[in-house]
């Protein structure tokens, strides 16, 4: 029903957040998406972490590539400044609207084709500059709106839809994020919506560059026998290294799963996540073990979720390049021309 | 030594030297042409070089010229031959009567030479090698003892030569003066062994006045300093990379705070072209000025970017240092190539705004504007330099800046605007200019916001694929490029003394040229109107300009008369009366080219009427 407009009205007990924003403030327009689409429950995770963390939605910028997974920030935060740009250039548009203000959220929302093949190296060159942003991956693996093409996500041995079996290696984005200095780095799978929304705002609240890939099964091209990213699949394969809750000094978002250890790590904007650990090794502090860790589980088929790694004290773009605090979109002439009486000065140094 | 007569001339001859890249040549080469602005006679200098870092050939000219000819001449009068892999090249370069200077430590056969030039030789290596026993030393004086043995020949003032070398070296004192030592080591062996001077002398004048003496992409990214550009990613490539380092260096100067030392700009280097212009789009959506410069290569890179630029209705601006391509072409060599490929630039029906500075105190000017119109016109602005311009130094007016000016910050809603209940329609022409209001994000909790798309939406930034909404669209971007006819720079004219049918059309680097070429017309009878086109799209007096000749030449430095064909196709008018006067070979064009191409036309055009021819 997706040619339906969005009726306006909703409960008038819906519950508000800190700032008084309701649920319904964080979504959107309804998906044009296929129903039961992963994305979707992407889109979900997405609005529920905002809301979770009392976001202001119109300081979010939402800035996405070409494909279905860059069509889903239309669906969510409808009060936001939405960028559909040009495929697999996310990353760029993102980092300079990211210099032209540094006090919004940036929200970067690609997919496997977007950011493993057309933009694999602009995927590469914004992770390696720590642009501060929230980069989440809708990973199936398929070419959705071009009808089931593999992307270079797809794991080699895999078969699409039409029976063709892919002989191309796996792009590995997690190990790739890693490799380039990601200061947090997840995965997560879509349908599973307790482990993501934590992740999700977990990421927002980290100062740096944040990657998630999220596993989101395409169910018209991607979730037939002989898929690896299809539902049943990677509900079966999944290793989950922890499950988090952000603690943002209101009620935890409640997930309760296996005991274990309970780890906090306070992040830069003053959030708090709590690690609660499933293998007990685990250290989200080591990007080496983490390296180590992931490829141990590729070798047996297995697809780590989680908080892989995670850097608190990490540093952005912006530090990098030692801005001024105010946005450089507010600086007028007074601060930036230099004047008449300096270009004097100039033009006598060049006699 | 034939009967040729040596050439005799003051303050009005050409200086080459021929160099091997990587010898240290070129800072001894520019001094050169500084002693002799500092004896108040304007020079045109010109870098002719390989795109190479060391070993390969390379060359400058120096334009000695107090009449202020600043456009390349052609032809040597004094030669002075550094690199033994060019000799016979170079020595045939120089004009009967000519000089040629040569380091003579090594005796040639004198097939090597001609008989109708003046040879000069100085035993340079020899001078070296018994000063100095370092081999980066013997190299590096070798230029400075050439440049005082010069200084003898042309009865230059060692003095002002001092005076430079004083500045360069400031607060280096061993450096300094060694420098000067080197100096009078060439200029003391000339002066006792050879006749000095020559029949080729710098007389002290004072005809430069308060020029300034600047490259072009330093200009811009000054221009870009003053205009306000916060944001500049690029991706190096020859010959741009200068306009991008240029403006690190001004910003370093003029764009720190000088209470936290805090950086008042963000550039960065790209990993290609494509990441470049997506960040200066990124950063203009978000409402900064932002920049980048490339050349033909970076261009072809871009294209995607900029027709979403120019649908998306997002401020870019774009500096274009063109070279000779196509493809990687001659990417060391001059050329105005890309004039099609920028006023078009993209798949789809797209029309950009384009900027033809003629000089660097243009590219400052222009560089500031163009960051005034692409947020007036919300959309990419090209600022077309080329190499000549870009990478040379140039005499030219001093810049100017009013301190009264504000930016133009285009028309964007504010949060009050929005507050006051005012309709926002990121694409509804309110005014009837065919530009519509922009917000920037994070504007307002509630309104104003909208998604950006480079697919067809409504006015009110909808999704739609219905025809008569995308076409309503498209028809408001035609009346938004007729704006930018009357917001660009206008074309100059100027008129023969006399009235003619006649006109020519230039624009750019050619400007100098040109003006240069009118005189020698004039010699030979031609009379011409001239028009120079500062901009695209071409306003109005562009049309009666050719409306009121019978014949307009068009001048450019590319193959196929780019501008003539945006010209004819642009206005639709007989592409007939547009005759295509053209210069491609790398090099920048001359005076005598267009004077020979355009007065050889003129003269076919003159019809000597029957009878007289009978009679």
């Amino acid at each position: 029903m997706t040619y339906i407009a969005k009726p306006k009205f909703h409960h008038p007990g819906l519950k508000k957040n800190e700032l008084g924003y309701t649920h319904r403030d964080y979504e959107g327009k309804i998906s044009t998406l296929c129903a039961g689409c992963g994305h979707d429950s992407i889109t979900a995770s997405i609005i529920e972490a905002c809301y979770e963390l009392s976001i202001e939605p119109h300081r979010v910028a939402k800035i996405s590539g070409i494909g279905c997974s860059s069509k889903t920030p239309d669906y969510f935060l409808g009060n936001s400044h939405g960028f559909n740009s040009v495929h697999g250039r996310m990353p760029s548009v993102l980092t300079g609207a990211n210099l032209a203000n540094r006090d919004l959220i940036y929200l970067g929302v690609s997919g496997d084709g977007d950011s493993a093949s057309i933009g694999f190296g602009q995927f590469a060159h914004s992770i390696r500059r720590g642009v501060n942003m929230t980069y989440i991956v809708e990973n199936n693996g398929v070419y959705g709106l071009t009808k089931g093409q593999f992307s270079a996500t797809a794991d080699r041995g895999s078969k699409s839809k039409k029976g063709v079996t892919n002989t191309d290696n796996a792009i590995d984005l997690v190990a790739i994020a890693l490799q380039l200095g990601a200061t947090f780095v997840a995965r997560s799978f879509s349908g599973d919506k307790a482990q993501l929304v934590p992740l999700i705002a977990a990421a927002i609240g980290h100062k740096g560059a944040s990657f998630i890939d999220v596993i989101s099964p395409c169910i018209a091209f991607n979730n037939h026998a002989g898929s690896t990213k299809s539902f049943d699949y990677v509900r079966e394969h999944n290793d989950a290294v922890n499950r988090l809750d952000v603690l943002v000094g209101r009620d935890p978002i409640a997930v309760d799963y296996a005991p274990g250890t309970v780890q906090v790590v306070e992040q830069h904007d003053g959030s708090k996540i709590a690690l609660r650990k499933i293998d007990a090794d685990y250290d989200p502090h080591d990007r080496l073990g983490a390296q180590t860790f992931l490829a141990r589980h590729a070798a047996k088929g297995q697809i780590v979720t989680g908080l892989l790694y995670v850097d608190p004290d990490a540093e952005d773009l912006h530090s990098h390049l030692n801005t001024v605090e105010a946005p450089l979109n507010t600086l007028e002439a007074d601060t930036l021309c230099p004047g008449s009486a300096a270009l004097d000065k100039f033009n006598a140094s060049l006699r | 030594m034939s009967d040729k007569k040596p050439i005799s001339s003051v303050n009005d001859f050409v200086v080459r030297f021929a160099n091997v890249n990587g010898s240290g040549s070129a800072s001894a080469n520019e001094m050169f042409a500084r002693a002799i602005l500092r004896h108040g006679v304007p020079v045109s200098p010109r870098n002719i070089f390989p795109s190479n870092i060391q070993g390969l050939p390379t060359w400058y000219e120096v334009r000695v010229t107090e009449e202020g000819h600043l456009g390349a001449r052609g032809g040597v009068d004094l030669m002075v031959a550094m690199n033994p892999q060019t000799w016979d090249k170079d020595v045939a370069g120089i004009e009967p009567g000519g000089y040629l200077f040569y380091d003579s430590t090594k005796p040639m056969p004198s097939t090597k030479f001609r008989d109708d030039i003046t040879v000069i030789g100085v035993p340079l290596t020899a001078i070296t090698n018994s000063t100095y026993t370092d081999p980066r030393q013997r190299q590096l004086f070798k230029n400075i003892i050439y440049l005082g043995a010069l200084s003898a020949l042309l009865d230059m003032d060692p003095k002002l030569i001092e005076q430079l070398i004083g500045e360069q070296y400031k607060g280096k004192e061993k450096l300094l003066s060694s420098n000067v030592h080197a100096l009078h080591l060439g200029r003391d062996w000339a002066l006792q062994n050879l006749k000095c001077p020559i029949g080729l002398r710098v007389k002290k004048s004072d005809t430069v006045g308060d020029r300034i003496f600047i490259e072009g992409n330093s200009a811009a990214a000054l221009g870009a300093v003053y205009g306000g550009a916060t944001v500049c990613a690029w991706y190096p490539i020859t010959p741009s990379s200068s306009v991008a380092e240029a403006f690190t260096a001004h910003c370093k100067k003029y764009r720190h705070d000088p209470e936290t030392g805090k950086a008042k700009y963000a550039i960065v280097q790209g990993e290609d072209e494509l990441a470049s212009i997506g960040i200066v789009i990124g950063a203009s959506w978000n409402g900064a000025r932002a920049f980048t410069a490339t050349s033909g290569p970076g261009i072809s890179l871009m294209t995607e970017f900029i027709g979403l630029s120019y649908f998306a209705e997002i401020p870019a601006v774009i500096m274009n240092i063109q070279r000779a391509g196509p493809s990687t072409g001659m990417p060391t060599r001059t050329q105005q190539c890309d004039i099609i490929a920028c006023a078009y630039a993209s798949h789809g029906d797209t029309k950009h705004v384009l900027l033809f500075p003629e000089d660097p105190a243009e590219a400052f000017e222009f560089a500031a504007a163009a960051f005034d119109l692409a947020e007036r016109l919300q959309t990419t602005i090209f600022l077309m330099l080329d190499l000549d311009i870009g990478m040379n130094h140039r005499l030219c007016r001093p810049l100017k800046w009013d301190d009264s000016k504000q930016y133009d910050r285009g028309k964007v809603m504010t949060a009050e605007m929005l507050e006051e209940g005012r309709d926002f329609g990121r694409y509804l022409d309110v005014d009837g200019d065919g530009i519509p209001y922009r917000t920037y994000p994070g504007t307002h909790p509630t309104r104003g916001s909208y998604f950006t798309r480079g697919t067809s939406r409504d006015r009110y930034a909808r999704y739609s694929e219905e025809g008569s909404v995308y076409a309503d669209n498209m028809q408001r971007l035609v009346r938004k490029f007729e704006t930018a006819q009357d917001l660009v720079p206008r074309p100059l004219q100027a008129n023969a003394e006399r009235p003619t049918k006649y006109g020519v059309i230039y624009f750019g680097s050619t400007s100098p040229a040109m003006d240069e070429a009118i005189g020698l017309l004039e010699a030979r009878g031609h009379q011409l109107d001239r028009l120079r086109i500062r901009a695209f799209p071409f306003h109005s007096s562009v049309a009666s300009f050719l409306a009121e000749h019978d014949f307009v030449y068009v001048v450019e430095q590319n193959r196929d008369s780019q501008l003539r064909q945006l010209i004819v196709n642009e206005n639709g008018i007989d592409p007939i009366r547009l005759v295509p006067i053209v210069h491609y070979d790398g090099s920048p064009i001359t005076a005598r080219y267009i004077a020979k191409a355009i007065g050889d036309h003129q003269d076919h055009l003159k019809v000597t009427p029957l009878r007289k021819a009978v009679s």
